[in-house]
């Protein structure tokens, strides 16, 4: 399988090269912070009125998951969670942008991309709850396990896109958008100075894997700013890779839908991967456990809350008519019973029985672990017995 | 029967797997068209194409990685690793990711993929090619760890290896790739030992030598040795043991040995110091203690860095140094 430089890559490389921070003019955006709705030639949007409303009900719902789930942790509820705050367009628009056969692999913050692929959002608390390490079927609605590692999973979606090839389950392109697979993989801008991410570039460039990557930039490592991690915008890596990067605002459900979509549809037709920066911000701490006031200053929220993420499609919809307020009212009520129904459920969510740790170690039984198992089970008889 | 090197044996028993099953790909750095630095995959790109024998960046965890994403897709990669030493940019994606990941999905996903890892010293090479990393992995729950030490295990283990749902480790004695063994092509898997099972390759009666690798040839000479010494010059007669699972370890062949022996001896190449031999000294004391006549010895490699290769002969067990310990535990 050989990479023919295409008129994308072209395109990709003329890009002008912008700041780190500031949102250069490159920058692919389809609904202002404002709610202004702005035409972009390459990205025409095929979204109806109702396909935006569910975006917008995506969002809110997402972000009402989001917000139980960090009170749950407050509550002794959760062990940690990892809020998604602010980072809902980019996980809806790209989330939405797949296809029923494409596969997704997320880092341990996709909880939009979970919802858009169908993932019970009380599966996500289990893992931060301590109940399990995830455990869902891949395969059932082809989003992998949350990966902890920063980066890991690039190589996972890597490996699992030559396997696309290999089962020539690459579409040609010619018999329209149905045709082919791709994979999309998640990962942060921290995450770019990873082995494993390059690793992945170098392999998804040399074997023209049908691959998005996906970086949701949203500025902060944990307490590294960007400019720890980078000298030049991460879309431009692409470049020296050999393929494609794109800069999207993050915040802006549509443009992230439509920049995938043609990414992933690009992939499924054997023009390879493509590196997507959806330029982004981490409203909330990294997780439960971090103090954000430690490293960084309280103006720089306040302006990324001018360029929220909901309430742009809120203004668009409202001013455009395209929803009315019992629309509106229905999705704020939808919201509220997916938060008590969250809430009941991981607080009634009860523990594995002890001797689930032996279980699924290995495809058979093994002995060694089995005698353990067996010591541990009598162990805890005994206790059975005294009582 | 034919006769084969091991480097040859693991040649024939991949392309078998190859042939029964087209989900059986080879990744890693020259193994196409060179055919690897040992010749193990040689002829099989030119035969298979470059699909199923993917010459890779030079990039270990992404080898492994990329092989992860290929078994959930449905297929069966047997990754090589270069050189022992080479094996630890992919500690990630073998410890966190490869080991864990039926486990973190409650058995829903199944990740049949092997490492070919040569490995051990004695063949002069420079630093990080005479490794024997081998208990890194046997530690990590989730991984099956083996080595082959003659032709005809090569032949089977391999395929049996690719044929297991767990992941495998698969270590290799790198000084032995040219030892000639008997080897029956023909006959199938339904016939060769279980891949978690011990082999007896000398019976004996006075004491128990485990040993796995590359050591079985030497352990297997020593015994020999010290069965020709005739009674007055302290015949002893050695059980053999050839190892070839390390996790698990096959307690009960090992078990059933000793208790006839009432002696043990523990040889590796990797360093004694919380080597496999530590294990296997524990186990064999939990598990054998009123049959034991002397305390479980091991022999193997010291508790530094592998040596330059002018010094390896003093690093690596030899037949003195393992009759050696032999002899300290007849003196119980």
């Amino acid at each position: 399988m050989t990479v023919e430089p295409g008129g994308a890559i072209q395109a990709a490389l003329n890009q002008p090269a912008g700041d780190l921070r500031e949102q250069p003019a490159g920058l692919i955006q389809l609904l202002t912070p404002e709610g202004e709705r702005v035409d972009h030639p390459d990205y025409p949007l095929d979204l109806s009125s109702a396909d935006i409303r569910g975006m917008y009900r995506d969002l809110v719902l997402v972000r009402r998951i989001d917000t139980e789930a960090i009170s749950l942790q407050r509550q002794g509820e959760l062990g940690i969670w990892a809020s998604l705050l602010g980072q809902e367009a980019a996980q809806i628009g790209s989330g939405r942008a797949l296809g029923p056969d494409d596969m997704a692999f997320p880092t341990y913050r996709e909880h939009g991309v979970a919802w858009c692929r169908g993932i019970d959002p009380v599966k996500l608390l289990e893992l931060y709850r301590g109940v399990s390490h995830g455990g869902w079927d891949p395969a059932e609605r082809k989003f992998h396990l949350y990966t902890i590692v920063i980066g890991a999973q690039t190589l996972h979606a890597t490996g699992y896109a030559m396997g696309i090839q290999r089962d020539g389950a690459v579409g040609n392109g010619g018999d329209g958008k149905d045709s082919g697979e791709a994979v999309i993989v998640y990962f942060g801008d921290g995450a770019t100075s990873q082995g494993d991410v390059n690793e992945a570039f170098v392999w998804a460039s040399v074997f023209n894997a049908p691959i998005v990557f996906f970086c949701q930039n949203n500025q902060w490592a944990i307490s590294e700013p960007l400019e720890k991690q980078t000298r030049i915008p991460l879309y431009q890596r692409a470049r020296g890779f050999g393929f494609p990067g794109f800069r999207v605002d993050g915040n802006d459900v549509l443009a992230c839908y439509a920049v995938t979509q043609k990414a992933l549809q690009a992939a499924r037709e054997g023009q390879g991967p493509t590196l997507i920066e959806a330029f982004t911000y981490r409203m909330g701490a990294h997780t439960t456990t971090d103090d954000p006031t430690r490293y960084r200053l309280a103006s720089e929220l306040e302006l990324w809350k001018l360029k929220d993420p909901i309430e742009r499609v809120r203004a668009y919809l409202v001013r455009t008519g395209q929803a009315e307020p019992e629309f509106f009212a229905e999705v704020d009520a939808e919201a509220k019973q997916i938060g008590a129904r969250v809430r009941e459920a991981c607080r009634t969510m009860p523990d594995p029985p002890p001797l689930d740790i032996f279980d699924h170690v290995y495809a058979g039984p093994q002995a060694i672990l089995q005698a353990e198992r067996e010591q541990y089970a009598a162990y805890l008889d005994s206790f059975e017995e005294a009582r | 029967m034919t006769t084969l090197t091991l480097s040859r044996a693991l040649n024939a028993g991949l392309r078998k797997a190859m042939e029964n099953d087209p989900k059986v790909l080879i990744m890693g750095e020259d193994v196409g068209k060179l055919g690897g630095v040992f010749r193990v995959t040689d002829g099989l790109q030119k035969d298979f194409g470059e699909d199923r024998v993917i010459d890779t960046p030079l990039a270990e965890s992404g080898i492994v990685g990329t092989a992860i994403g290929l078994a959930l897709r449905g297929y069966r990669p047997v990754c090589e690793i270069q050189f022992d030493g080479f094996v630890f940019p992919a500690a990630d994606q073998i410890v966190s990711q490869l080991a864990k990941m039926r486990y973190r999905s409650r058995g829903s996903v199944s990740l049949p993929v092997v490492i070919r890892i040569p490995c051990g010293g004695g063949i002069g090479a420079v630093e990080h090619h005479s490794e024997s990393p081998e208990v890194l992995f046997a530690h990590t729950g989730g991984l099956r760890v083996v080595a082959c030490a003659d032709a005809a295990d090569a032949f089977a283990m391999i395929q049996q290896s690719i044929s297991c749902d767990d992941p495998v480790i698969f270590f290799e004695p790198k000084r032995r790739y040219w030892d000639k063994g008997e080897v029956d092509q023909a006959s199938g898997l339904a016939s060769a030992l279980p891949l978690d099972r011990a082999k007896t390759v000398l019976e004996g009666s006075d004491v128990t030598l485990l040993c796995y690798g590359p050591l079985v040839r030497t352990c297997l000479e020593s015994a020999l040795a010290a069965r020709q010494d005739g009674p007055n010059q302290g015949g002893r007669s050695i059980e053999v043991i050839d190892l070839r699972s390390l996790s698990p370890l096959d307690m009960d062949a090992i078990g059933a040995s000793v208790r006839r022996t009432g002696r043990c001896v523990v040889a590796h190449e990797a360093p004694v110091y919380a080597g496999l031999g530590a294990e296997v000294a524990a186990r064999v004391t939990e598990q054998c203690f009123y049959h034991l006549e002397a305390p479980v010895l091991r022999v193997g490699g010291f508790a530094t860095p592998y040596p330059p290769s002018r010094l390896e002969e003093h690093y690596l067990p030899d037949l003195d140094r393992i009759l050696d310990a032999v002899d300290r535990t007849l003196e119980y």
